[in-house]
């Protein structure tokens, strides 16, 4: 084959290409990230079950949040604003001075995943956390309450998910305050997997959404 | 460049060199072209999410499928009148076509990380509960148990 002599390539018209192809990301980019308030539902109840003694709460484990269709609150049977929901979520929650007619305290070792676990096919062994059993060494007292969150069919999303927000908050403070006193940081500054595991495991959060009724209709 | 040389003033300033022009532009090309996540709906209603403080970053949002509820947009509201409608990818649907469309959702997916698929509820806020209890009463139907309510995050 003869050799020839090579050409090169006119590069100038590369930028126009590469301005056309941003010009296009630019237009079509949304940028903005998805977040959200994640919830688990409830599977469906098998046909004709019954609540059986069991599966029953106790009444001072529940902490009942009622959205009217007027998108007022009834918290445990009184009205309430939902500046004060926040606050009054904490102290059901927390339960600080052992009152009766707050939730029952369950004294319990916090246990988590094993950060040394290699899977071998069996279920994975949870360990007591280092940290918790010498601080607690009768275990830490995990609240046994409940939120239950119920609304009619005319409260407002907008309500809802304000409310839902406040509980959330709730939660999300509790475990702050008992992160900073164990660890001296903050819930969400944790970097130890275990050590989030294990705030997690000592303040379930519980918030229920109740099965739907249909009280006060549209 | 030097073919351009000016008679008169040739004491001026020299032309700016542009032969890293395309180079900037490849830059900012690949960042963006990394960044960027492509609109896959049209909606077809608006749709505001509510605002709240506590929204935490959606994980994989390869798993994710998302189910909006609002108000048709104006072109759609002769059609489709001004309450609020489902939309389910690019259509207008029924609640019952949900435990469809979550199956579909499912089949699309690799088998392993179907327990990990999340349903994105983008509600606007004007909505009232009565529709997304009856869409949550379909998912549990459906056995679509894990959802995010989409929100937007602001800063207290």
């Amino acid at each position: 084959m003869a050799r020839q002599e090579q050409q090169e390539i006119n590069a100038g018209s590369m930028a126009d290409i590469a301005f056309l192809l941003l010009i296009f990301f630019l237009v079509t980019t949304t940028m903005d990230v998805d977040s959200g308030m994640a919830r688990v539902l409830p599977p469906m109840p098998e046909e004709n079950q019954k609540l059986n003694e069991e599966t029953k709460i106790k009444e001072r484990n529940i902490f009942i949040v009622l959205i009217n269709k007027s998108d007022r609150l009834l918290v445990n049977g009184k009205d309430m604003d939902i500046k004060d929901l926040r606050a009054k979520a904490k102290e059901f929650i927390e339960n600080p001075h052992y009152l009766e007619d707050l939730p029952e305290l369950d004294y319990k070792p916090i246990l988590v995943a094993n950060p040394r676990y290699v899977p071998d096919g069996n279920e994975p062994k949870k360990i007591p956390h280092k940290h918790f059993e010498k601080r607690f060494p009768d275990g830490f007292p995990v609240s046994k309450g409940i939120i239950s969150l119920q609304n009619d069919r005319g409260t407002s999303y907008k309500r809802y998910i304000e409310v839902q927000n406040e509980l959330v908050a709730a939660y999300n403070e509790l475990r702050t305050e008992l992160s900073m006193r164990e660890f001296g940081k903050s819930f969400a500054q944790l970097l130890d997997q275990a050590d989030v595991d294990a705030i997690r495991v000592a303040i379930p959060q519980k918030i229920s959404e109740a099965e739907p009724k249909n009280i006060g209709g549209k | 460049m030097s073919k351009f040389v000016r008679k008169g003033k040739s004491k001026g300033t020299p032309a700016i060199s542009t032969a890293s022009l395309p180079d900037i532009v490849f830059m900012l090309l690949f960042f963006f072209m990394v960044s960027t996540t492509m609109r896959e709906t049209e909606l077809k209603i608006r749709v505001t999410v509510p605002a709240a403080t506590e929204g935490t970053k959606l994980e994989k949002k390869s798993l994710a499928s998302n189910i909006y509820v609002g108000v048709p947009i104006r072109s759609y509201q002769e059609l489709f009148g001004t309450e609020p409608r489902v939309q389910l990818n690019d259509a207008f649907a029924t609640i019952p076509e949900i435990q469809t469309y979550i199956a579909s959702e499912r089949e699309a997916r690799d088998e392993a990380e179907r327990p990990f698929m999340t349903t994105v509820l983008k509600i606007d806020e004007s909505v009232k509960m009565g529709i997304v209890t009856d869409i949550k009463q379909e998912l549990r139907r459906a056995n679509a148990l894990k959802i995010s309510y989409n929100t937007r995050k602001v800063v207290n």
